[in-house]
């Protein structure tokens, strides 16, 4: 015998804390089970887009940091990138490789919270994270040194950088880089085998793979699924291509995929940095001459990379004045919530808080 | 990954759809918003080409007419394209959705729809994404202050 029951509608969010921010989710319960969800954003939309149109290359630069304000600085090199593709400029090769050193390290901050956070919604509250905010504590002193900024860096430039780093800096990103593979064995330790971990991450929210490709998703949400795509590799920008990393893909699909692609990306990224590091030209200038008000000639350019949370793509026209006529921003995590539904649909509404977090969304970059 | 040479690419569409395409050189194909949704149909569906991934979909304002910019991946070939329409209605801008054949467009197209007002035939959903419902006007419009 079936009971009738009527479909129950519950509103989590914009201001709740396993949201992540403020987004807001609209679901549709059977009992307990999760029949439909759906996201509403806009919260946090600051019309960056329009913005932009009304202010010169240069001064964009600081918007770029409040789309993902986790993972900052690689949306100023993404963006520095378009521009510098429109204009034609060529960045120097201290500056180039300095990017890499900053984006890597930002990399593995971005991943540490991600994964902290991801545990935090999976019931072990807080003590991983603050775990994980040891290391990304030692990532942001060295920000620190590097621009006087703990978030908001501000410190590329088009053409490259506004300044060298101080003497400083360098040391402490060998120390922290011979310190990094030892701290990630510790949380291995503590959570590769972890009950808790497992029982609730395991064969939860599974994202196929045709899903994933058809929904566009990318980043370790992409190659937790299995399809090993890493712009870095697949379309090495910038200086990528003289460097020797792997790409971790998951099997399933599952949190647990999604969980363990970051932890071994964060490996990676350290291998990127130590080989930086032996390749970086001594002396010389980290930023190509450029003109505080220059013009872009006329035309259109796009750039994507391999932003922490998944692909980060800016599209920049230009009418030839000293403004941009259009900016588009690409951001990953909008992308990727798209597959909310097919991962969420038939869970419980608990696993719905870890299938989210498993994401990794920001919703600075949501919105825009 | 490359981007695939879209001026040979743009004489096999014409052979194809007569009349389907307006220009095509290095760095992008533009073809007639009418064939859009057999052009997109043909470039996912033909062995070779591939294009199962379909990345950034947005618009710009040209004030003549609006300009829809699509960048398509194929992760089989690792090759990629920018595909792009003009639509010259200013007051009823409407173009075929891609959604059905891509997922990835249905946050991308709400969004456009939303900031600048251009209707999507056979989106599932289309509404406002980031402004709210009653918002008046389209905010990414050149026209718009």
């Amino acid at each position: 015998m079936s009971v009738k029951t009527e479909p129950f509608y519950l509103n989590i969010g914009p201001q709740h804390p396993s949201t992540h921010g403020v987004l807001r989710l609209r679901v549709t319960l059977d009992g307990e089970v999760i029949v439909d969800v759906e996201p509403v954003i806009g919260y946090l939309h600051r019309g960056i887009e329009k913005l932009a149109e009304g202010r010169t290359y240069a001064q964009n630069i600081p918007f770029t940091d409040r789309l993902d304000y986790l993972a900052a600085m690689t949306n100023n090199v993404a963006y520095c990138m378009a521009v510098e593709k429109l204009a034609g400029i060529k960045v120097p090769e201290r500056g180039e490789y300095l990017r890499v050193i900053f984006s890597e390290l930002m990399r593995i901050a971005s991943h540490l919270m991600a994964v902290g956070f991801f545990l935090n919604d999976i019931g072990a509250m807080m003590t991983p994270v603050l775990y994980m905010w040891r290391e990304r504590e030692k990532i942001l002193d060295m920000f620190e040194m590097a621009c006087g900024q703990r978030m908001m860096y501000n410190y590329m430039r088009i053409g490259g950088m506004s300044q060298d780093v101080p003497e400083e800096f360098l040391p402490a990103v060998k120390k922290f880089i011979a310190e990094m593979p030892r701290y990630i064995d510790e949380y291995d330790q503590l959570l590769a085998q972890n009950e808790i971990l497992l029982a609730r991450s395991k064969g939860v929210g599974i994202l196929p793979r045709e899903t994933a490709v058809s929904i566009g998703a990318s980043g370790p949400v992409l190659r937790a699924s299995g399809v090993k795509w890493d712009l870095r590799k697949m379309d090495p920008y910038s200086i990528y291509d003289r460097f020797d990393f792997e790409v971790p893909t998951g099997q399933t699909g599952d949190c647990y995929d999604r969980y363990w692609v970051r932890m071994q990306e964060m490996r990676q990224s350290v291998r990127i940095v130590e080989q930086a590091l032996k390749q970086l030209p001594g002396k010389g200038s980290v930023c190509a001459d450029v003109p505080q008000f220059f013009r872009a000639p006329k035309g259109e350019a796009y750039v994507c990379i391999e932003a922490p949370k998944g692909n980060l793509g800016f599209y920049v026209v230009s009418d030839g004045s000293i403004a941009p006529y259009r900016l588009h921003i690409y951001p990953p995590t909008l992308i990727n919530i798209t597959a909310m539904k097919d991962m969420a649909v038939g869970w419980k509404i608990a696993d719905l808080i870890i299938i989210f977090g498993s994401i990794d969304v920001v919703l600075g970059e949501i919105d825009r | 990954m490359v981007a695939i040479n879209s001026e040979e690419l743009g004489k096999r569409i014409a052979e194809v759809f007569t009349g389907s395409v307006v220009s095509a050189d290095k760095e992008m194909l533009v073809v007639d918003s009418v064939h859009l949704f057999q052009v997109a149909t043909y470039l996912k569906e033909t062995p070779g080409l591939d294009f199962d991934y379909l990345t950034v979909v947005t618009a710009a304002d040209y004030m003549e007419y609006f300009e829809m910019i699509y960048r398509m991946v194929s992760l089989k070939q690792n090759h990629s394209l920018i595909l792009k329409t003009r639509l010259y209605s200013r007051d009823n801008p409407t173009v075929a959705s891609l959604t059905p054949l891509w997922r990835a467009a249905y946050y991308q197209e709400r969004e456009i729809f939303d900031l600048f007002g251009i209707k999507f035939e056979g989106h599932p959903d289309l509404r406002r994404l980031l402004l709210w419902e009653g918002f008046n006007g389209h905010p990414l419009r050149r026209d718009y202050l």
